[in-house]
């Protein structure tokens, strides 16, 4: 591999490890301030791409579609915050894991009645759907640019709320004693459903964004959702940083592994994992 | 915790025994000729009763949620299939410590890596390690991959050259795996109400105090993991010789997330209470299925319903049944009465 | 614990009943299909397809079979070679169909297998391409209409060599069916004096293909020989596209990387070759009446899978009009089914002594958004199968 595509591998590593941290920051903020395993985490984000192929479809319009979408996403996470997880703040994680479970069940059964089991593409929206020439033989699709750019955007704003807002403080105590904050007269309920909103948005989000990139297909959710654990764990769990340099890392990992050494490919990130977790236990920025 | 449970709980649970053991006398009688159908489906009720209880002894007993328990299911199947020569059947009398072997070897390294973490972080990677041997066997040439591995013959049980049990006759491999299950069953009961299985009790309620008290409690949290890994891959085992297939969709989160269902619907740490688990799953299962090809939604509906509800599960409403719980607030009540929970004390949240 | 005596009572008084009302196996009984196809999933498209194909024979022949009217029991296999064994025995054990047609997926035909070899179930398998089935693990009770990956990208490597490239890079999804038909391709594409520059294998059944594309501009070949079907197919082909690949290095595959895809691959598709035994622009007398037909009947072209699913269709009606019906003869029976000629969409079909069509193939390229013939890349090829001992 000469320099020239090296170059390139790196590009693809960082635009599939930013997509993953817009994800993962869903995850890791659930995890750390709610204390919650939530497994339909993925079903948010095929939810976010179903939603965008279908009103892609009806509006003939990528981004009005993405505009209308972005509030069904929130709302459906409201509606499961409040029915479902409310319960579940006090229980055992092993309840957590079982409900959202079944969540996964319904949600990806309920994405079959409504659009069916075939796979869609959405076509790359214009004024992005042009490509750039690499090398003389490769060209670059600029709506990869475009994902790249939206996703560093958002990491930064996440970062700037959490570091530098009143907001934030309050975010980062809930991750370190919930207790605590509530005894401050902090409305950690309100907390709560507002973080749940805002991770749910965030995956369904890149679902939306994502859609033009990848099949739009049954149980999509599900091998994101592995992937995004990987990363929170590798990152440290509540930690946004983490869940970003967590999500570089296996990026690049997934992306190189795939070239380098293809037998152990899908395998290179639950070692790295291992790894991590054999010597810093809570993660790597816990 | 006593692990005894009211006479009713045993008189129940003999007279469902029976009724499955004497299935063959019973089943053409009502299901004709789908008799045999059934009684494929029932044998392997019997054996991811099993396996369910293989994860109880982690998740009820110690407290442990394992989210990638197929991984040993899994690792049985892939176990026989791959040892079992191409033309010939094996010998259960290899085979069989061959899986307890391979799978305790596996369960002792997967387990040190695995038991120094908790909480989530135990989830984590019990769910990672599974999935990395999904992986590895997915990708695997000489595991046949995505499509898994046939296994032409079941293994004999064979004394010499006279046939102890032929495992190929679907009545007489539907005993094999209900005495494995009753053996697997009672093993666990004993091993529940000894001493180790009350420090396990201990580890449960509070690891720290029972460091404090001077037990290692790493040690016996390993042994209990390696314990559950070795019978989900006997498990595994039966259900390959069932199937007559290896597969790797047997090793995936998904098939860790069903045995945990399992675990719910029938009775966290009740031991009996998954093999009630187990059968409810299945029936279910069948029931949806034929009702609607969405069956999922029904499944994922009634798991949730089952979380919010009756966290007990099947064998929780055996113990304390709705209308025996008011009588519990008088305070001369009937010694049967006084039921021990079921339900194991909340995991305290400092990770 | 009532609950769950309760409906295991229920379930079982209502079995009983229906059999019942079923009755014994006569003549006068509609013959009853076993459909084990995929009706959810990426493959939904071709499960769908193979049905629609299979009905439309029927219906041609007033929907009957020897005089019998005809009763179908789908089962959506989900593509899931897992639940093969026990779907399969559903149907034969449960449903007791007379014949079990499926599946689309080589994995789950090897479940399936197993089950066929226990009961002896008749099995016609409507895609699958796994050379096993009718090779190694074949058997009297199991035919196949379809095709094998071999058959189909045998031819491909002559052609590709005609064509004038020598160093070939060939990618596809790490599992037997797509191993299988990069395996003929490079079987006679090496045999002619070609290189196979590297060997791409993606984990199945994933669809992220940037870094290999990226992989691919760097080894620099030829052309790229690739085998993906249905969704991943799509992808492939847009992908390879949207990176400016398909201006410089030509793609080949086998028919099913554009197979039902026409309509979404859209401008990304045009001037791929591909080899299959089908294409919808056939000229004979049979493909433009059966193409007409299917149009009429369900709105939109058909493609190889729906003849597929047609070509089973007029293979059950030609041997029980033989028969007059009568499927009680096994051995009879599959005595005549594999004596079956069909005149057939794709052009003139039999089977050899391992149950497996005999048939051309055509290489054809996308212009137009259709499969334009451009040539018969192989005639009446019929596949090795020595090691079938049947």
């Amino acid at each position: 591999m000469d320099l020239a595509f090296f170059g390139v591998q790196l590009l693809n590593g960082l635009q599939y490890g930013l997509l993953l941290f817009l994800i993962a920051s869903g995850l890791t903020l659930i995890f750390g301030i709610m204390g919650i395993i939530n497994l339909a985490h993925g079903a948010m984000y095929m939810i976010g791409a179903y939603l965008v192929y279908d009103l892609t479809m009806r509006f003939g319009n990528f981004w009005l579609a993405i505009l209308v979408a972005i509030p069904i996403a929130i709302a459906l996470g409201l509606v499961i915050e409040r029915l479902f997880l409310d319960t579940l703040y006090k229980r055992d994680h092993l309840y957590q894991v079982l409900l959202t479970f079944g969540l996964i069940l319904v949600l990806n059964e309920a994405q079959r009645i409504i659009w069916g089991g075939d796979v869609h593409r959405v076509p790359v929206p214009a004024p992005f759907d042009a490509s750039i020439q690499l090398t003389d033989n490769l060209q670059y699709s600029v709506y990869r640019l475009f994902v790249m750019g939206v996703c560093l955007v958002l990491a930064g704003v996440i970062y700037g709320v959490i570091r530098h807002t009143r907001l934030g403080i309050i975010i980062r105590a809930g991750a370190m004693n919930r207790d605590m904050v509530e005894g401050l007269g902090i409305n950690v309920r309100t907390l709560f459903t507002l973080i749940f909103s805002v991770g749910v948005a965030l995956t369904a989000f890149a679902g939306m964004i994502a859609a033009p990139l990848t099949s739009i297909a049954p149980g999509m959710g599900d091998s994101i959702l592995i992937t995004c654990f990987v990363v929170v764990v590798i990152g440290g769990i509540g930690s946004i940083k983490g869940a970003f340099w967590g999500a570089i890392i296996i990026g690049m990992a997934t992306t190189f592994g795939a070239v380098l050494i293809p037998s152990l490919a899908s395998m290179v990130i639950y070692l790295i994992m291992a790894a991590v977790l054999l010597v810093k236990p809570r993660g790597l920025f816990a | 915790m006593l692990h005894r449970y009211p006479k009713r709980v045993a008189y129940l649970m003999l007279v469902l025994t029976a009724l499955v053991a004497t299935f063959p006398l019973w089943g053409e009688a009502v299901f004709g000729n789908q008799a045999n159908f059934m009684l494929e489906k029932l044998t392997l009720m019997l054996i991811l009763a099993l396996f369910a209880m293989s994860l109880d002894l982690l998740v009820g007993i110690v407290g442990l949620v394992s989210l990638g328990h197929a991984l040993f299911f899994g690792l049985g199947a892939y176990t026989l299939a791959l040892a079992s020569p191409d033309f010939s059947p094996a010998s259960m009398w290899w085979m069989l410590p061959l899986v307890i072997g391979v799978s305790a070897c596996v369960g002792l390294i997967v387990g040190l890596l695995v038991i120094r973490t908790k909480g989530i972080f135990f989830i984590m990677t019990t769910l990672a390690f599974g999935q990395m041997l999904y992986y590895f066997i997915s990708t695997s040439q000489f595991a046949g991959g995505t499509d898994g591995v046939f296994i032409m013959f079941r293994p004999s049980l064979a004394v010499g050259d006279t046939l102890l049990v032929d495992l190929d006759d679907p009545y007489s491999f539907f005993y094999f795996c209900l005495v494995t299950l009753l053996a697997g069953y009672l093993f666990l009961r004993w091993l529940t109400r000894s001493y180790f299985g009350q420090v396990l009790d201990g580890i449960h309620d509070n690891e720290h105090r029972m460091q404090a008290l001077g037990y290692a409690t790493s040690g016996y949290k390993l042994i209990a993991f390696v314990i559950a890994g070795v019978m989900a891959s006997i498990a595994g085992m039966l259900a390959a010789m069932q199937y007559g297939f290896a597969n790797p969709a047997q090793l995936g989160w998904h098939t860790s997330g069903e045995v945990l269902m399992m675990l719910i619907l029938g009775g966290i740490g009740t031991i009996f209470g998954p093999i009630l688990g187990a059968f409810a799953y299945e029936i279910l299962l069948f029931v949806y299925e034929h009702a609607t090809t969405h069956w999922p939604i029904l499944m994922g509906l009634t798991i949730i319903v089952a979380v919010l509800v009756l966290p007990r599960g099947v064998a929780g409403l055996m113990i304390a049944p709705p209308w025996a719980r008011k009588r519990r607030t008088t305070a001369n009540d009937a010694p049967e009465k006084a039921t021990v929970s079921a339900q194991p004390v909340t995991q305290s949240k400092v990770d | 614990m009532k609950n769950v005596k309760k409906t295991t009572l229920v379930a079982a008084l209502g079995t009983t009943l229906t059999l019942s009302a079923m009755g014994l196996s006569a003549n006068e009984d509609p013959v009853k299909l076993g459909l084990m196809l995929p009706y959810s999933g990426t493959y939904t498209a071709l499960g769908e397809a193979i049905t629609n194909g299979l009905k439309l024979a029927i219906e041609q022949e007033g929907g009957q079979l020897g005089g019998r009217d005809v009763e179908y029991v789908e089962l959506d296999s989900e593509a899931d070679p897992s639940k093969a064994p026990q779907n399969m025995s559903r149907l034969v054990n449960g449903d007791n169909v007379d014949f079990v047609i499926g599946p689309v997926h080589s994995g789950v035909a090897m479940g399936m297998l197993r089950v066929a070899k226990q009961t002896g179930a008749i099995t016609i398998i409507p895609n699958a391409g796994l050379g096993a089935a009718t090779n190694e693990l074949c058997m009297p009770n199991v035919f196949r209409t379809s095709f094998s990956m071999w058959q189909d990208s045998y031819p491909m490597g002559k052609v590709a060599y005609e064509q004038g490239h020598r160093n070939i890079v060939t990618i596809t999804w790490d599992y037997a069916g797509g191993k299988e038909d990069l395996a003929g391709f490079e079987e006679a594409f090496t045999a002619e004096g070609g290189d196979i520059v590297q060997q791409i294998l993606v984990p199945f059944p994933s669809t992220e293909f940037q870094s290999y594309l990226t992989q691919i501009a760097s080894l620099q070949p030829d052309a790229v020989y690739t085998f993906f079907a249905g969704g991943g197919g799509v992808s492939f082909v847009r992908d390879y596209a949207a990176a400016g690949l398909n201006e410089s290095i030509p793609l080949l595959g086998s028919g099913f990387l554009t197979e039902g895809n026409l309509a979404a691959l859209g401008d990304a598709g045009e001037g791929v070759m591909t080899t299959l035994h089908y294409a919808e622009t056939l000229e004979n007398d049979a493909n433009r009446s059966f193409v007409a037909a299917y149009e009429d009947a369900y709105g939109e072209a058909p493609d190889t899978y729906a003849v597929q699913g047609y070509d089973t269709g007029m293979m059950l009606a030609q041997a029980l009009n033989v028969l007059g019906g009568d499927t009680s003869d096994r051995d009879r029976l599959i005595d005549v089914l594999a004596n079956v000629q069909l005149a057939s969409p794709r052009g003139p079909m039999s089977f050899s002594d391992s149950h497996h069509p005999i048939q051309n193939v055509y290489l054809r390229e996308i212009r137009d958004g259709k499969h334009e013939v451009v040539s018969i890349a192989a005639e009446n090829l019929e596949v090795p199968d020595d090691a079938c001992q049947m």
